[in-house]
Order: C-alpha cells, then structure tokens, then sequence
C-alpha cells in the first residue's frame, strides 16, 4: 500500500500512518539519518536558537493577540492591560519584547558564522539567500510590530522610516502616502501594520524557514573547515566525519537551548528594558503626532543601517543626500545577496583563507558594531566622518572580494574535518 | 572570537546611559519595593497630594492594595476620597483635562508611567526641586523643570524653598567643584527658608516614599517577577547541567 519507495516502519501504527504519510522517511532524512558534520563548533548553536525564538515570538504573539486592542485610541492602554490586568500578561509581553531583540542577537550570530566558515559557497547559495530573505523580512516584521505598543518612539521611529520613501524621485511621497494610508501616520497605518505583522509576513517567513532547511538538507551542512564530508563515506555510505542529528546534535542543541534561556531569563525578570534598548523610555509616553522626541534613533538592531544612511551627507550626480542614504542603506542588504558569487577562493573556510581575507572580516565586524553605536547616537561631524569610513570598509569587504580572495595565497584544506 | 564578543560587550556599556535618558539631574533614589511601609506611605502622599490633579489610569486601587499589603477596607475609607470611586476601578484623578488646561496652561499628565518615562531620580529630583519665584503665576519655578505650570504643592510639608549662594555638597545647576573644601560652590543652591511641617530630612523620606510609590506603579509586576525570576533561573540552571551531563554522555561514543 502507498508509495513502495518510502523507507517504512515494519508493523503497527506507524506503518498504518507510513502507508499514508512519508512519517519515518521524513524523521530519517531530517533528524535521525541527517548526516552533520562532527565538528560543530560555538558558532553552530545559533540557528536552533533561532528557530527556538521564532516558536517562542509566534506563541507569545498569538497571546498578545488575544488582549491586544490595534487602534490609535485603545493601542497603548491595551498595552498597560496586558501588563497589569491579564493573568501573566507581562511576562508574555516582556518574552515578546525580549525575543525580537534576542532574535536579532542569534541571526548575526548565525550569519556571522557563514561569513566566517564560507557556509553560502556552493552548492549552498540558496541556503543563503533564503536566509537572507528571512532576514530581510525578520526586519519588516520587527519595524511593524514596533509600531503596535503606539508608544512615543514607535510613532516617530515609523514616521523617519516611512519617510524614506518619499526621498526616491518622482513617486517617492506617493508611494510613502500609500505605505502610510494616510497623510501622517495613524490608525489606519497602525492597523494595517497590525494585518501584516500578525497574519502576512510571519506566514511567509515560516514558509521560508522551511526552504531554509530544506535546502540545507539537501546539500548538507557546512562546517569549521568548509570541507565536504560526503567524499569520505565509510563502506555502508555513511561519511565517515558525519554523525547522525538526532540524537547528538540534538542533544547538543539543547544543552545550547539552556544556556540562552538562562540569558534570555535574566533579561526578562531583571532587564526587560535592555538598558533602554530593548524597550526605549520614550515609549511610556503614548504616541503625540504634535510632539516630536528630542532624540530619535531606530531601535538596536537597525542602527548599523541608520548610521549608514546618515552617513550619506553629500549629493551626488544631481541625486539629492537622503536618496543616496536610501540607495546605500539599500544597497547594504542587497549586497548581502549576491555574496556566494563575490568570494573566488578555493577555499571555504576563513581557517584555510589567507590574511587579506581575515584582516576583512575583522575590519568589516568591527565597522559594522560601530555603525551600529553610530547610529543609535546624535550625528556630530567627527561621527558622521567615522561612520562615512565605517560605511566604506563594509562596502569594501564585499566589493572587493572578488579580487582579495583570488589573488590571497590560501593554506591547504585537510582531507579530514579536524577538532 | 571570544574576544570580540566582550569588546562588542564593552563597547555598548558607556551608551545605556544615553538611552536610559534625560539630562543629569541633582539627586538619586533607588525604589525598594520590598519595603511595603513606604509604598504605603508613598501612595497616602500620592492619594492626598497628587491625585487632585494627576491619574493613575491604568493602576487599580485594588491592585495596589494587594501588592502594598493593605486591606480592603483600609484603603475605601482612607484612600479613596472620590464617590465615583469603586476599590477595583483605576486611579482616575478629580480635576477634569479642560478645566486643567484653564487653570493651569496644560492638562496634568497622567502618572502612571512616569517614573519609567523620566526614571525615579528624575521624580525624586523634580519634587526636592521647587524654589520661590515670585515672577511665575503660582510663586515658584522649579530647577528640574524649568517654567514649569504646577504649583508645590507638598510646600505645606516642605516649608518655603529658596534658591540662594552657598556651599553645598551636590551639584546644583551650574555648580563649581572647590578642589580645597571638595564643596561646590554655586548661586542656584535651594534652602528652606521658611520652615513647613516635616524637617528637610523627613520631607526627604517623604518623597522618596512617594517616588517609591510611583515606582511601583509604573510596573507592579516587577515585584512578581522578583518573586518568581530566582525559581525560574534555578530551574534553568539544573535543566542545563542535567542537559549537559546527558549529552556528554551521548558523545562519548564519537572520537
């Protein structure tokens, strides 16, 4: 009965469920006969964590949901009444509001180690650019729901970023009038930020989680030495440097669960305000369209682009500042895309890539935490000097690429995955 | 690697100044929620002084009563003054927004969250901070809050502040450090000069209970999640070592 192909259990319910669903081949393609790499290192923890806190924002959410009033006149009390009135309303709110800058935390720490283990090489280009997508639509997600508790920040961090639009020439106040659907932002945007936060774009980055992964399983992971394990298969086929998912690295990802969740734990009983980064003080004060803050800045997550497009201080072949601010800051994700055909060098793995290739990744990290100091902090000349140059070095990493990596001399790649 | 995690670490500290906020002020207080006498005390203050003018919108008398150990009774006929008033409403104040804006140029705002708005000291500060003015509609301007449009009102308590030359041991306004004495020399140092109910010393603890108190009310869970964080953590914590210990075990079979 069913598909005589499928790998299936022998007797029983599982059988009955295998003659109808592919259950057991999918359990031993993914977990149980995925075949990782040994040698996971640190940097492998962040993307379960990832997944862990996208489960954790999805349940808190649909919590939040239930109390949650998305108009400009109930917003902000409806907000306090999660918080005071319903039974472990805060602790939900407080998860939600920790995990958005928490998974922020653990997706640069994720991409970080697939700048540094060349994880986006082929043949895992789409790997990476679902990936990519998935952030790019993570920061869609997050710069919506900032708008939803309608504090002061969540108002006026909106109105700067849907401002934007109106810089591209010709269409650009039309366009943000249609983003906002409105001539300022108000309820109207408010809840039309609410439809896709809640319902479209978290249907979408779900849907490309599962492309992440499947992709990943297809062509197996990566790892520290950016060789392939497959070439070395012991004589049942099994590489001889892959170990079964389930249960070691599932096991091992827990032990990775239980250190974050002590972390993230922290944060929320003792910090839930980040220091006023995660939940900034202008926001206990509910949204005023007649008053702007003295201060605006983008929460943590944004300020390296911020910075970027602040950094853009000069016109250019007629085009005015701000839309080149808006083509860099662009231009600076976009980039991000098209990285597995910029790296040339026959190696992976920055441990067998030469100094050039290393001096760029700490130049590019450094310039890229800077930026993101830069922007949360007021322009000054001299600061706006720094992040001119910070933007040029992260330009340069990518851009140049295609030539470091080529001409470097590299160090030659073990047969085997070392410790 | 490891090293450029406590350098992105560093790098951040000296800028959670910057986002907690707001311009220096002359005092400091740090709320004790655990010291129920003061809250308690702090919300008779708010109750008598404060909530004329100001709300407390989203905190219900019922809930403060509970978190500040106070029952039921207690708070109906000492704490609540208003008919319209029941013990699970919120704190709604009596003075209506329009004859606010009359009376005094802007509507009071509402409390609740103030004190995680401007932070406590900023509240501490702001109400140490009244001096005589004679050039200003109600009498005295204020040297938190410049210009400000509500009156002192705890100058009953407080006596007649003003602001005159003198040694002082903070930085008033703009306050010059003498290196011999370690005092700060300055033309904006604010003494009671007409004495009220409480001395300078019990006005102090008066309104550190009443900032306390407003504390409190900007997140009443807090004291929930004092109680609970600790088990939560101490969970984690054995979850982890039995986790680890599981996991060592499975790995000793891979070289």
């Amino acid at each position: 009965m069913g598909n005589p192909n499928r790998v299936k259990a022998d007797s029983g319910i599982m059988r009955w469920i295998d003659d109808r669903f592919p259950a057991t081949q999918m359990w031993q393609e993914h977990l149980s006969k995925y075949y990782a790499p040994k040698n996971f290192n640190f940097w492998y923890f962040f993307g379960s964590l990832a997944l862990l806190v996208l489960v954790n924002q999805i349940l808190t959410g649909v919590w939040l949901t239930m109390s949650f009033n998305p108009s400009a006149e109930g917003a902000f009390a409806s907000v306090e009444y999660i918080m005071r009135d319903v039974e472990w309303g805060w602790l939900i709110r407080y998860m939600h509001s920790t995990g958005a800058s928490a998974f922020f935390v653990v997706v640069y720490l994720h991409m970080f180690r697939g700048l540094l283990y060349g994880s986006y090489r082929a043949p895992r280009e789409l790997v990476w650019i679902f990936g990519m997508t998935i952030y790019l639509l993570l920061m869609a997600e997050a710069f919506m729901g900032y708008l939803l508790p309608w504090g002061q920040m969540s108002y006026w961090g909106a109105q700067v970023i849907i401002s934007l639009f109106s810089a591209i020439p010709a269409v650009g106040p039309d366009l943000a009038q249609w983003v906002r659907g409105d001539f300022l932002i108000s309820g109207i945007t408010l809840n039309r930020f609410f439809a896709l936060h809640v319902v479209a774009l978290p249907i979408v980055i779900l849907a490309l989680v599962v492309l992440h992964i499947i992709a990943l399983h297809e062509v197996g992971s990566n790892n520290p030495d950016g060789i392939d394990i497959k070439e070395k298969k012991d004589e049942t086929g099994k590489p001889l440097d892959g170990i079964p998912f389930h249960p070691y690295y599932t096991v091992k990802d827990i032990v990775g669960v239980a250190v974050f969740l002590f972390v993230f734990c922290v944060v929320i009983f003792y910090f839930p305000e980040g220091g006023g980064y995660f939940i900034e003080r202008p926001n206990f004060e509910p949204a005023n369209p007649l008053k702007t803050p003295d201060h605006i800045a983008p929460v943590w997550y944004f300020t390296p682009f911020y910075a970027m497009l602040r950094a853009i201080t000069f016109s250019l072949f007629g085009l005015d500042a701000k839309f080149l601010g808006v083509v860099v800051m662009g231009g600076a994700i976009a980039i991000l895309f098209v990285l597995p055909w910029l790296d040339r060098s026959p190696v992976r793995s920055m441990r067998y890539k030469g100094w050039i290739s290393k001096v760029m990744l700490v130049l590019f990290a450094i310039s890229f935490v800077i930026l993101g100091v830069l922007g949360v902090l007021p322009a000054t000349p001299v600061r706006t000097l720094v992040s001119q140059v910070c933007t040029a070095i992260y330009f340069a990493f990518f851009l140049l690429m295609p030539l470091y990596t080529k001409l470097e001399k590299t160090k030659p790649v073990p047969e085997r995955v070392t410790g | 690697m490891k090293k450029q995690l406590f350098a992105l670490l560093f790098a951040l500290v000296p800028f959670t100044a910057l986002a907690a906020g707001g311009a220096a002020v002359p005092y400091s207080m740090t709320p004790d929620l655990q010291d129920q006498a003061s809250l308690q005390r702090g919300m008779q203050l708010f109750t008598n002084y404060c909530m004329g003018c100001h709300s407390l919108e989203h905190q219900r008398f019922a809930r403060a009563a509970e978190d500040l150990g106070m029952p039921q009774d207690l708070v109906e006929e000492n704490l609540i003054f208003s008919s319209d008033l029941a013990f699970n409403d919120q704190m709604h104040n009596a003075m209506a927004a329009e004859d606010a804006e009359n009376w005094f140029g802007a509507a009071a705002p509402d409390l609740t969250l103030e004190a995680r708005l401007r932070g406590t000291d900023w509240i501490y500060s702001y109400l140490l901070s009244f001096y005589k003015d004679p050039s200003r509609p109600t009498g005295v301007n204020n040297a938190v809050f410049e210009l400000v449009a509500m009156p002192n009102v705890l100058e009953p308590l407080q006596g007649v502040q003003e602001m005159v030359c003198a040694e002082s041991d903070r930085p008033h306004g703009h306050a010059e450090l003498d290196p011999l004495t370690g005092k700060y020399q300055s033309c904006e140092v604010l003494q009671v000069t007409r004495p009220g109910a409480m001395e300078p010393e019990e006005f102090e603890e008066a309104v550190y209970d009443l900032t306390n108190f407003l504390a409190y009310v900007g997140e009443p869970s807090k004291l929930q999640a004092q109680a609970l964080g600790p088990k939560v953590l101490i969970f984690i914590f054995i979850f982890g070592v039995i986790a680890y210990l599981l996991k060592r075990e499975y790995w000793r079979d891979i070289h």
